[in-house]
């Protein structure tokens, strides 16, 4: 699947030092997102890949505007089309979620009202966005059902959303994201509440109706078989700031952050004898030292050195990508890791 | 890059089955189906039907005009007549047919306690939606507000209401729906809050959808189930209000016009000579209020998630 052409137009969407920090009353402060920077250029496909806890989901809210407004401090800047959503006013912003810039979440079954028909949560947008009438509205909430591979979307538009599966309704989802065919479409790990082989069917769909509407795609996910498959661009995460950056086809053949390279030697693989046991990264994402004091994932690393624990990280380019890391892997050869 | 897109049905054979079953339709017609399935609320509905009818065909029930009082000279200071061929329960200690008095009491005290109940209901809803939809500093002053009302007890805020408007049926049905309004203001405002938290509301805005719309289209459906069940037991409530503050005086100054509170009170002085007085209406708002509480508790079961399927 070759990558639409990136890199020599202007970026769509063009995140810069953000950071978001939490605080609440009588604790520390935590930076959930620490100086992430990346571009997204219009259709063009990246991945944003992490751990749970690495802050992935809240650099997409931030992006949206979506975290609260107490407790919750956004910096940096994030301009899309030329303007910095982080300044536009709440109507402002109205006028470009869903239409503009739309997301898919990752729960099908709490993401969408149980009391309302989904013809009505599909036709809503519509009515919200161009304004059309309540049979208009439907009327394309049929044809969008029916796009998504929903079979009988004529008497699946009148029913409730309990009465469809997880990946009915995650395709319910997916054509309230693509309604107003937005430029940027933000999917939160869209398959991660799935069945493996519901898990396939609904990327399908997804990657299709992308490459239909030309829309691009942020695709966050911990899940790098997913990515594999969809993304031109790949930023890894872990706690809070991106440690790699690089195109797909570079990360999957020399992964260069020893992050990066537990994240693909946990894959298990066809090849692999039977019973050989999974390769995990050890220790868990708790175990993070604070990035102002060294690398935070020194502590899981095996190629820690002092340099690693005593001096904080950088993210600079290296072999045509952006690593932050004092001692990468060796770049030959990625078995290395296994 | 074309993809044939597998027919999502094809892996999931099940849910075209589960479409055609039971399940089908939403969240209120399910409970609706759970609801005419729960003995206690057929019952409920029963004793609540029967009370309606009552009151509403009460012309072609009673054998005589309400209030009159033709025939007092039978009616002495230590007796009152029983029941006789004429009169199916006897007469009352004003020289009224005591049946007719009772069938002409099912309307007045219904309408005080629907009438005040939506009183509540209507003030109580707006400013929980207004204090669960909006938040913020809204919620705060809305809330100090019913915190106030909560704290002027309801006797004491009828008794007031009445001095202003005079001694009526209206300043009854206004006291005892204010007396409500903080009741139904807290829990809508409580499953409102608790609703705007929820994913698909985060997902609705993501959407760009209107707050407007996300508080009345999608937050107010999924909150009033505890809300609508509170009404109907409010209404069991009302009614014994209703009967109280009329028994206290506070209600229609005419004793003529049957209303079962006021039948109690005019039962007191001769409750040793004629305990049929009391009783009688006594037993009227105790049951037509255990109809409205069965069918309320029935209602609150078939809403609540925890008792689905």
């Amino acid at each position: 699947m070759p990558g639409p052409d990136v890199g020599t137009d202007e970026p769509l969407l063009s995140v810069r030092n953000l950071r978001v920090t939490f605080q609440t009353r009588g604790s520390r402060a935590v930076h959930a997102v620490d100086d992430v920077s990346f571009d997204i250029h219009p259709g063009q496909h990246v991945g944003l890949v992490g751990e749970s806890g690495s802050g992935k989901s809240v650099t997409s809210l931030a992006i949206m505007g979506l975290l609260p407004r107490r407790g919750a401090t956004v910096e940096g800047e994030v301009s899309f089309a030329g303007r910095n959503l982080l300044d536009l006013s709440l109507r402002e912003l109205r006028a470009v979620r869903g239409r503009e810039i739309s997301m898919v979440f990752q729960d099908p079954m709490t993401s969408l009202n149980p009391v309302v028909t989904v013809g009505v949560q599909v036709g809503e947008i519509m009515q919200q966005h161009y304004g059309s009438t309540k049979g208009e509205a439907r009327a394309r909430a049929v044809d969008l059902l029916d796009k998504v591979g929903i079979p009988d979307p004529e008497r699946r538009v009148g029913e409730y959303p309990h009465q469809l599966s997880g990946g009915m309704r995650q395709r319910v989802l997916i054509a309230m994201a693509l309604a107003c065919e937005p430029r940027l479409l933000i999917a939160d790990e869209p398959t991660t509440a799935l069945d493996v082989t519901i898990q396939a069917q609904v990327l399908e769909v997804l990657k299709k109706l992308v490459a239909d509407t030309g829309a691009a795609l942020l695709m966050i996910t911990h899940d790098l078989g997913v990515v594999a498959g969809l993304c031109d661009n790949v930023n890894v995460m872990y706690s809070g700031r991106i440690v790699e950056s690089a195109n797909r086809r570079a990360l999957f053949a020399e992964p260069r952050h020893p992050y990066t390279g537990g994240l693909l030697a946990s894959i298990p693989k066809l090849d692999s004898p039977r019973g050989s046991p999974l390769t995990p990264i050890p220790g868990s994402p708790t175990q993070v030292l604070p990035w102002s004091e060294g690398c935070a994932f020194a502590p899981r690393c095996g190629n820690q050195t002092e340099e690693c624990v005593s001096r904080t990280p950088e993210l600079e380019p290296d072999r045509g990508r952006d690593l932050r890391c004092f001692n990468p892997l060796a770049t030959v050869d990625a078995g290395a890791v296994r | 890059m074309t993809v044939d897109l597998p027919p999502a049905g094809a892996a999931q054979p099940a849910l075209v089955v589960d479409s055609d079953d039971a399940s089908r339709g939403g969240l209120w017609r399910e409970a609706w189906r759970r609801l005419i399935r729960n003995p206690t609320a057929i019952l409920g509905a029963l004793i609540i039907l029967v009370f309606v009818l009552v009151a509403v065909f009460a012309p072609l029930l009673a054998p005589y005009e309400p209030g009159s009082t033709q025939w007092s000279g039978d009616v002495t200071p230590t007796s009152v007549p029983g029941p006789s061929p004429g009169h199916l329960l006897g007469l009352d200690r004003f020289g009224s047919d005591l049946y007719t008095q009772l069938v002409y009491g099912a309307r007045k005290s219904l309408v005080y306690g629907v009438v005040s109940t939506a009183i509540g209901l209507t003030f109580g809803a707006l400013l929980g939606i207004l204090a669960g939809g909006i938040g913020g500093w809204v919620d705060t002053v809305v809330m100090r507000v019913v915190d106030i009302m909560l704290s002027i007890p309801s006797l004491l805020l009828a008794v007031s209401v009445a001095a202003v408007l005079g001694q009526n049926a209206y300043s009854i049905m206004i006291a005892i729906g204010v007396a409500q309004v903080p009741i139904f203001a807290r829990l809508l405002r409580g499953s409102m809050l608790s609703q705007g938290r929820s994913d698909y509301v985060l997902a609705a805005s993501a959407l760009g959808i209107r707050r407007r719309r996300i508080v009345m289209g999608h937050m107010l459906p999924n909150a009033a189930g505890p809300t609508i069940v509170q009404a109907t037991l409010n209404l069991a409530t009302a009614i014994i209000e209703v009967a109280a503050l009329s028994f206290l005086g506070l209600g229609e100054s005419d004793p003529a016009i049957a209303e079962w509170g006021r039948m109690l009170v005019a039962a007191q002085d001769r409750f040793q000579a004629a305990p049929r007085l009391a009783l009688l209406p006594g037993i009227c708002i105790a049951v037509t209020a255990l109809g409205f509480t069965l069918f309320g508790e029935a209602l609150r079961e078939a809403l609540d998630p925890r008792t689905r399927r």
